[in-house]
């Protein structure tokens, strides 16, 4: 099976305390650590596994500029045989329909059985994947929390309230968004890296896509982000100071009153 | 002016809690216009729906098909295309369902999207502007969305508070007719009940529930040590069940399980709107996270800025001495 995997370069939410900058309209950027988008990496997790089985291949592609190349690179130290980097000038400031828009075209280029992305990336809102699906009429299904190959066809489970689960048959070519969870990704250590160093990764600008001018990037963009704040602090905890002491002392007290402790 | 349209969730003849915070949220659109409810089925459920919808939405637009008969997303998307006008606005509650219609839909309609909308600041000409929320709700954002083309938004559950208002003698149109014959390379199996863990932690008053600051599996002692000395129960939340240090059926949450404590203890846990969904009945609740910009500060009763791996072993050892004095204080 011909395996895609669309992946996004995130700011790593647990690694970092996100704030504002001083002009308050983005996120300040100097210390941040970057990882691969959490959810992105299971899907290549689970990509490598189907191939395992079924044999093929896996390729992971991201819309970015250079700096992206570190997570295409750290997914094929996973084991996915390509990464390709789709860059361009041109694709600043897309929103989520030209950022599909920018992927459908690079689908367009090959052959793929099965397309996967990340159910969500910590930075936008879970709509690559079902965009792309639509664009290319293959069917779509999210929040897929486990795959079975049988019959030239998938057998798709998605994660629905509660804890329940909901089962589908789900034909090839398609697009899944997997959700985190699905399986446990495998380690990557610096060797692994290290080994794929001086793998080449294809890039395709706008022209490389046959992609028309306007089709992505700002003057496409119909939602556009206008500033990051502070979120309202809502009715807010009253924060315990002090010695851990005096904390647990006074934590003590509320929980009695409170019925944590009899 | 666009038309508003409300897509209703339902199940069994009810529908979803989401129908009057999508009603709730088209007034912030635009006060004056009622919006149109749409909503997708098959049957007597279906009927029931409709009926109790009309006294809420002036107009509610009924589209009945066998295929529809389970909510398979990829169907319902077919039948809205051939239904809905170009240029409405379509209000979807962002649940497991909506993140499966919608950015597909607005594709088809050739709609803007916005997905998990927290609030809606109001239409400009024709910029509507919006509030989300990015990396896990520690920063908001502000977004401006271009409805010329129409627009789908994908609203948070619970962030638009639901209006009492007169009850109304809507009518109920029957858009079937339009649908036509629907199919899917996608096809609807059947539907898993959640598996029952080795503990119900929706029965204990006292949950000691730990997110991704736990950091590894090892240390999930160290929070059953207080939970034991508590008499409660060590919950999760969803990182701590991705990294399989402890089974599903301990993970609260929109995805998990809906717990009603007297005393809920957060420990590590940043506070997704997903993991607060499933925390019920008010509880006294207590954050203890070394981030102070934790958005669970911000809903939590009190809050400690501490490491967990060390707060929580201090504070067993403070209750184990208190549950072991108690006793014999009231001997003397």
């Amino acid at each position: 099976m011909e395996i895609l995997i669309c992946a996004k370069r995130v700011p790593d939410t647990s690694e970092n305390e996100i704030q504002l900058n001083r002009e308050g309209n983005d996120i300040e950027r100097d210390d941040l650590v970057y990882s691969v988008n959490e959810a992105d990496n299971y899907a290549v997790e689970e990509a490598l596994r189907i191939v395992e089985r079924t044999g093929g291949n896996v390729t992971v592609v991201t819309v970015g500029g250079d700096e992206d190349e570190e997570i295409l690179r750290r997914e094929m130290a996973m084991g996915a045989q390509h990464g390709v980097l789709l860059s361009d000038e041109a694709f600043g400031g897309s929103d989520g329909k030209g950022i599909a828009t920018i992927l459908k075209a690079f689908v367009q280029k090959g052959r793929y059985d099965l397309i996967l992305t990340g159910v969500q990336a910590d930075d936008a809102g879970a709509q690559v994947g079902g965009m792309l699906a639509a664009m290319l009429d293959y069917p779509f299904a999210s929040l897929v929390n486990a795959i079975e190959v049988e019959n030239g066809g998938l057998k798709v489970t998605r994660e629905i309230e509660g804890g329940n689960k909901e089962v589908n048959a789900v034909e090839l070519p398609c697009v899944l968004s997997i959700q985190t969870g699905i399986n446990e990704p495998r380690y990557v250590g610096m060797r692994g890296i290290r080994q794929v160093a001086s793998r080449e990764i294809p890039t395709f600008d706008a022209a490389g896509l046959g992609l028309e001018e306007g089709a992505a990037g700002e003057a496409a963009a119909k939602v556009k982000r206008l500033d990051y704040f502070v979120p309202p602090a809502g009715k807010g905890a009253e924060m315990l100071e002090g010695s851990r002491e005096e904390i647990i002392d006074r934590l003590m007290e509320l929980m009695k009153a409170k019925g944590g402790l009899s | 002016m666009a038309r508003i349209f409300a897509y209703v969730v339902h199940k069994e003849g009810i529908a979803d809690d989401s129908a009057v915070e999508l009603l709730a949220a088209a007034g912030k659109i635009v006060p004056v216009q009622a919006p149109t409810a749409v909503v997708a089925g098959w049957g007597p459920g279906l009927d029931a729906v409709c009926e109790t919808l009309r006294t809420s939405f002036g107009e509610v637009w009924k589209v009945a098909n066998p295929a529809l008969a389970y909510p398979n997303a990829e169907l319902v998307r077919q039948a809205l295309v051939k239904v809905l006008p170009q240029g409405g606005i379509v209000l979807v509650p962002h649940s497991h369902f909506g993140t499966d219609l919608s950015p597909g839909l607005s594709v088809k309609l050739n709609a803007a999207f916005v997905s998990d909308v927290l609030d809606i600041e109001g239409l400009a000409g024709n910029s509507l502007k919006l509030v989300r929320q990015e990396f896990g709700g520690q920063v908001s954002t502000h977004v401006q969305c271009d409805i010329v083309g129409g627009a789908v938004l994908n609203l948070r559950p619970g962030a638009f508070a639901a209006k009492s208002q007169a009850p109304v003698n809507g009518t109920i149109v029957d858009q079937s007719s339009k649908v036509g014959t629907l199919s899917s390379r996608r096809r609807y199996l059947e539907t898993v009940a959640a598996e029952a863990g080795d503990v119900d932690i929706t029965k204990y008053k006292v949950l000691v529930s730990v997110g991704r600051g736990i950091q590894e599996k090892d240390n999930i002692g160290i929070a059953q040590e207080l939970a034991d000395a508590l008499g409660g129960a060590v919950s999760c939340s969803r990182p701590v069940v991705d990294s399989k240090w402890l089974e599903k059926s301990r993970q609260v949450g929109s995805s998990g399980q809906t717990v009603k404590p007297k005393v809920y203890l957060a420990c590590g846990i940043s506070g997704s709107f997903q993991h607060l969904a499933g925390i019920k009945g008010n509880p006294f609740l207590v954050a203890i996270n070394k981030n102070p910009r934790a958005p669970i500060f911000r809903v939590a009763d009190v809050g400690i800025v501490d490491d967990i791996l060390e707060f929580l072993p201090e504070l067993t050892a403070r209750v184990q001495e208190e549950t072991a004095v108690a006793p014999g204080r009231s001997r003397e």
